[in-house]
């Protein structure tokens, strides 16, 4: 009856087993999301984006740090399909995409069982099997005995892993992360950091991660694009030449120091 | 004040029954048990005093401001609930009028609820449809309904229908704007969690603005329950004819000046008021207060 309801009027291409079959013919092409000339103005006249074209390869991690309120999460809206560019395209398979929000975004009235496999429920994936994917992402994210849990007695870093886990549910060949980690205490965010650096590894998607942390960025990506104050540009790019896994010693190498100043250095340049 | 002696005697009690067991745990156990005890004494010991206050003035109304032969104006309370409470036909006359009055208050009720949820389900789809539905709600809600009444008597009659019209004219307006407020409640992020999701407008409304609304939805309807009863009450009250509700009684006692009888009514008119708004409290508890921080809910 619930499956019913859902897809009766949408009636979108979301097709019914789509992650079993198509993850595999992704491998094919390695590029997963690519922006080509991206420009944003809003109607109020706010040019937000200018000029943005870069690619996101099938076991690239990119992050992209900048000042605040420089378009980085407008940039992942686009990306998304949430807004409309005024200019260039993106190229991406938006029925498999992951989105992880600045906020966990929830539902209340869920438990963390429940929000887990809301996405599944969404594309309309039969009950034990959603099941089955949501306790999978559930252990991933460490949140494995909390599954009866309402969101109202979960500390800010479980929310954000229950998030996580609701998104890996659907196994998204591309993951974009929307300053996800923003919200949390400073340790919190050191170990989700580093989970998330591990889910990368495993899952093997192509990430791409908003942040305006230094060392959050250096430490999880492949590569650290810095973008300019409003309008955004992208004006420097590092190649982050660690291996994973990393580990939590890794903050305290000179290598790390060294390229987490220069990254700095760009973007106070780009003030 | 008067508890403490009493909660002492029940912490001895326990050090007694407790024996050996060890100092430390029945000296918890009388703590817990003096400041449960004082718990319970702070929070009945106000109304409880309160409640002696108004019955203490209710007698000094009855016996010393008025004349005896105008004590009928307010009868003492021993004699109120001698006559209106205690005299079986009296108050099964009182219960059956409630009876009526409670049946035609859930119909209106339910027939609101229907209503109000289709219109605020419309009106959250479209800004369109809120612009256009909104400005009648308000004026059909500014109505005073004693204006109208007469109106209803003239389309309906004077009978079970035109009460159960006022019941809803009454209570509409609460469930949609509260419903209609509780739908537009889920976060921006969510709604784009949905979209990102294609998921249908159904799905959105099922899976989404309907759950997010339940505290809203609910709160509305705690009003609208109310105001529904009152409704039932006052329509019954001005037609006057058909199956004896509350109404018509409350009439019948002030004209045939049966005090204690009508002072009765008035008190199980209120309790009827009291516990419809209870039971709401208690549906909302149960349906969403395993994940919503409901305040003010203590039934």
């Amino acid at each position: 009856m619930d499956r019913k309801l859902g897809s009766g009027e949408g009636k979108r291409e979301c097709a019914e087993g789509f992650l079993v079959n198509d993850i595999s013919s992704n491998a094919a092409t390695s590029t997963s999301l690519a922006f080509n000339g991206i420009a944003m103005t809003f109607p109020d006249g706010t040019h937000t984006l200018q000029d943005i074209s870069f690619q996101v390869d099938r076991g690239d991690f990119i992050t992209i740090v900048g000042p605040s309120g420089c378009g980085k999460s407008t940039l992942l809206k686009i990306a998304a399909g949430l807004l409309d560019p005024t200019e260039g395209h993106v190229d991406v398979d938006r029925d498999r995409l992951g989105y992880v929000f600045q906020d966990a975004t929830l539902l209340h009235w869920r438990t963390v069982m429940g929000n887990v496999e809301l996405l599944a429920e969404l594309h309309d994936i039969p009950k034990a099997e959603r099941r089955r994917l949501a306790q999978d992402a559930i252990n991933l994210v460490g949140l494995g005995g909390f599954e009866k849990h309402y969101p109202k007695s979960l500390s800010g870093g479980m929310k954000m892993r229950a998030s996580l886990a609701r998104t890996l549910t659907l196994k998204p060949p591309v993951f974009l992360f929307d300053e996800p980690f923003g919200a949390v205490d400073e340790i919190t965010r050191e170990h989700l950091n580093e989970e998330t650096q591990q889910l990368f590894q495993r899952e093997g998607f192509a990430g791409l991660f908003i942040t305006h942390s230094i060392s959050e960025a250096v430490f999880m990506s492949t590569k650290v694009l810095v973008m300019s104050n409003r309008p955004g540009r992208i004006v420097a790019e590092f190649d982050v030449p660690f291996d994973y896994p990393r580990n939590p010693a890794l903050r305290f190498d000179p290598a790390f120091a060294k390229l987490s100043g220069e990254v700095s250095e760009a973007l106070r340049g780009g003030h | 004040m008067t508890m403490t002696p009493e909660a002492s005697t029940k912490a001895a009690a326990a050090d007694l029954s407790g024996g050996g067991v060890g100092a430390a745990l029945s000296g918890a156990t009388r703590q817990a048990e003096r400041s449960r005890g004082q718990g319970i004494a702070a929070t009945l010991l106000p109304p409880l005093a309160m409640g002696a206050l108004i019955i203490g003035g209710w007698y000094f109304v009855t016996y010393v401001l008025l004349e005896p032969q105008r004590r009928f104006l307010l009868s003492a309370p021993h004699e109120v609930l001698q006559v209106g409470f205690l005299d079986w036909g009296n108050f099964s006359e009182i219960l059956s009028g409630l009876w009526s009055s409670t049946r035609v208050a859930m119909i209106g009720l339910a027939i609101s609820i229907a209503l109000g949820f289709v219109l605020a389900t419309i009106m959250s789809q479209a800004k369109v449809f809120e612009r256009a539905l909104f400005p009648y709600m308000v004026i059909v809600q500014a109505v005073p309904i004693l204006a109208i009444v007469p109106l209803i008597s003239f389309w309906w009659g004077t009978g079970q229908t035109s009460r159960i019209v006022v019941c809803i004219i009454i209570s509409l307006f609460p469930i949609i704007v509260n419903t209609l407020f509780g739908l537009q409640s889920a976060e921006k992020g969510m709604h784009d969690l949905f979209t990102l999701h294609q998921a249908s407008r159904v799905t959105r409304l099922r899976k989404l603005m309907f759950p997010a609304g339940m505290p809203a939805i609910f709160a509305g309807l705690r009003i609208s329950a109310g105001l529904s009863v009152i409704g039932a009450i006052v329509g019954d009250f001005f037609f006057g004819k058909g199956d004896v509700g509350i109404g018509q009684l409350l009439r019948k006692y002030a004209n045939q000046l049966q005090g204690e009888e009508l002072l009765a009514a008035v008190i199980m008119s209120s309790a009827l008021g009291v516990g419809v708004f209870l039971l709401f409290g208690w549906i909302q508890n149960v349906a969403i207060g395993r994940w919503h921080d409901s305040e003010g809910v203590t039934a």
